[in-house]
């Protein structure tokens, strides 16, 4: 019985291993990008477009931007799409990273308990907002995860002279829609991309309180992996790519993707407008 | 409870619309923890009847070892494997990471252990007088190890069913390894993680359905061929 039976694995193997798509035949371009520009579907929306017009195709792999600009530095993507201009330029400067490009914005919100104990949606500024967020000491969350939403977040906890901690800050290390949750558990304040607010806001009941504040608009820069430190990375393929995303076409298209009617990204190439 | 609710209409709706994205998600989890387990089991086999009928230096730590790494966290896995395959790790050269190789990779020593645990016990349970006999009457070693094999079909399947059940739902180390490709390396547990974080919770449990669905029928169909499984006649 074990004679007859122990063929159904090897074939079975066979069929399996004959089915896998095979590495070599592969032009796929990898590209990590986080998790905003991934899970609003942006990318969705542009990338088959990219694909139509350069033949390559894109290995999308969503992480935190800090996690994107690792794998960049380790050449175990060939781009990198990231939202955080700091680190970006220190990564171009560092030498892993060229042709870094200003690709869109979209903005940061704050959002929370729609009683607003702090008086957040009063505020004149964002500096205010945190000063004031501070001195309530009512429950903010922070993402805590090195992303660029929470390197943003610490920028603007250092612009109003403010250094957070005590119960009332918490630090969860979690993705932006679990930290919008744990937020409206605990009916505290926090600061989200509005993409991922915009798809979680139905569930929730905290409110957005505070937008629309150059401090807050959140760029997007493209890089390419540096080809003299990791040789073997697909230069050529990311290069197309980020003239592709500069290019009036990709611009306008930014431009036009909406979520529920909103628009969400603002393209800011230099050639496209 | 609405939400439950519209999640059994939307696994259903998925499961039978003929959806080609999802029939590509199931057909990438089943394909990468398929041929992981496939692997798996010969090293696993020839472990346990090492560690059952050997008598050799070291066989308790071993078996010490192995019950240990029954317990070794998924993302640990992942990350250790991760660091491996990096374009920087000892292993970068061969380019693996973000591929279904790499999530096969950690899929396969996921399940390993369990594989070696679980036929060891059923080794130890079955009499040791089936080996023996089979070497009387003259069979091969090969020929009695079969004969073995036979007499623990029924541990020898739980061990399959549990190894199989750990990886086809595991997704800490699928997303590190694999990177959540769409069309490529994303299965039903890091798309459900997508779809989570996404915040579209109904096609997240839709997800989870079918992949409960589709277990609900892999073992039944493994009932059929084991027969009743009880131990009366």
């Amino acid at each position: 019985m074990f004679r007859r039976l122990s063929r159904l694995p090897i074939a079975l193997l066979v069929t399996l291993l004959a089915s896998t798509p095979l590495q070599a035949a592969d032009p796929a371009l990898r590209l990590a990008t986080t998790t905003s520009t991934a899970n609003s579907g942006l990318m969705d929306f542009l990338l088959p477009r990219f694909t139509a017009v350069t033949g390559f195709e894109v290995h999308l792999i969503a992480v935190g931007t800090g996690k994107a600009l690792r794998l960049g530095r380790e050449g175990d993507v060939d781009a990198v799409l990231v939202h955080a201009r700091q680190a970006e330029d220190k990564f171009v400067a560092d030498g892993y990273g060229v042709d870094r490009a200003d690709v869109m914005y979209n903005d940061f919100i704050i959002v929370g308990p729609e009683s607003d104990p702090a008086g957040v949606a009063s505020s004149n500024s964002v500096a205010e907002v945190f000063r004031n967020i501070h001195a309530s000491k009512h429950p903010f969350i922070s993402r805590g995860d090195d992303s660029g939403t929470h390197k943003r977040e610490l920028i603007l906890w250092q612009s109003a002279a403010k250094n957070p901690g005590g119960s009332w800050y918490r630090e969860v290390g979690q993705g932006m829609g679990k930290t919008l949750q744990i937020a409206n558990e605990v009916d505290g304040y926090t600061i989200t991309d509005r993409g991922t607010w915009l798809a979680y806001q139905s569930k929730l009941d905290i409110k957005l309180l505070y937008a629309d504040d150059p401090p807050l608009f959140n760029p997007y820069g493209i890089i390419a992996v540096n080809p003299a430190r990791h040789t073997d990375v697909n230069y050529k393929g990311a290069s197309k790519l980020i003239q592709w995303m500069i290019s009036p076409e990709a611009q306008k298209m930014i431009g036009e993707f909406k979520i529920r009617g909103q628009q969400l990204f603002v393209p800011s190439a230099v050639s496209g407008n | 409870m609405d939400i439950l609710l519209a999640s059994c209409a939307e696994a259903f709706r998925l499961l039978f619309s003929g959806d080609p994205e999802i029939w590509e998600i199931i057909a990438i989890s089943f394909r990468v923890s398929s041929l992981a387990i496939l692997c798996a089991v010969p090293p696993a086999l020839v472990i346990a009847f090492s560690l059952a009928y050997g008598n050799f230096f070291g066989r308790r730590l071993l078996i010490l070892l192995f019950n240990t790494f029954l317990s070794v966290p998924a993302v640990v896995i992942g990350l250790t494997l991760f660091i491996v395959l990096s374009r920087q790790g000892p292993l970068g050269d061969f380019k693996l990471l973000f591929t279904q190789t790499a999530m096969g990779l950690g899929q396969f020593l996921l399940c390993l252990p369990i594989l070696v645990c679980m036929v060891h016990v059923a080794l130890q349970a079955a009499d040791r007088a089936a080996w023996e006999t089979a070497r009387t009457l003259g069979a091969s070693r090969v020929r009695a190890f079969f004969t073995v094999l036979f007499e623990i079909r029924f541990g020898l399947m739980a061990a399959l069913l549990a190894g199989y059940g750990r990886i086809i739902s595991e997704v800490g180390a699928s997303m590190m390894l694999g990177g959540n490709i769409a069309h490529y390396t994303r299965n039903i547990p890091t798309a459900i993680a997508l779809e989570t974080s996404k915040g579209a919770f109904a096609e997240g449990i839709a997800l989870g359905i079918v992949l409960l669905f589709l277990a609900l029928m892999v073992n039944a169909l493994l009932q059929y061929v084991q027969g009743k499984g009880s131990i009366n006649p």
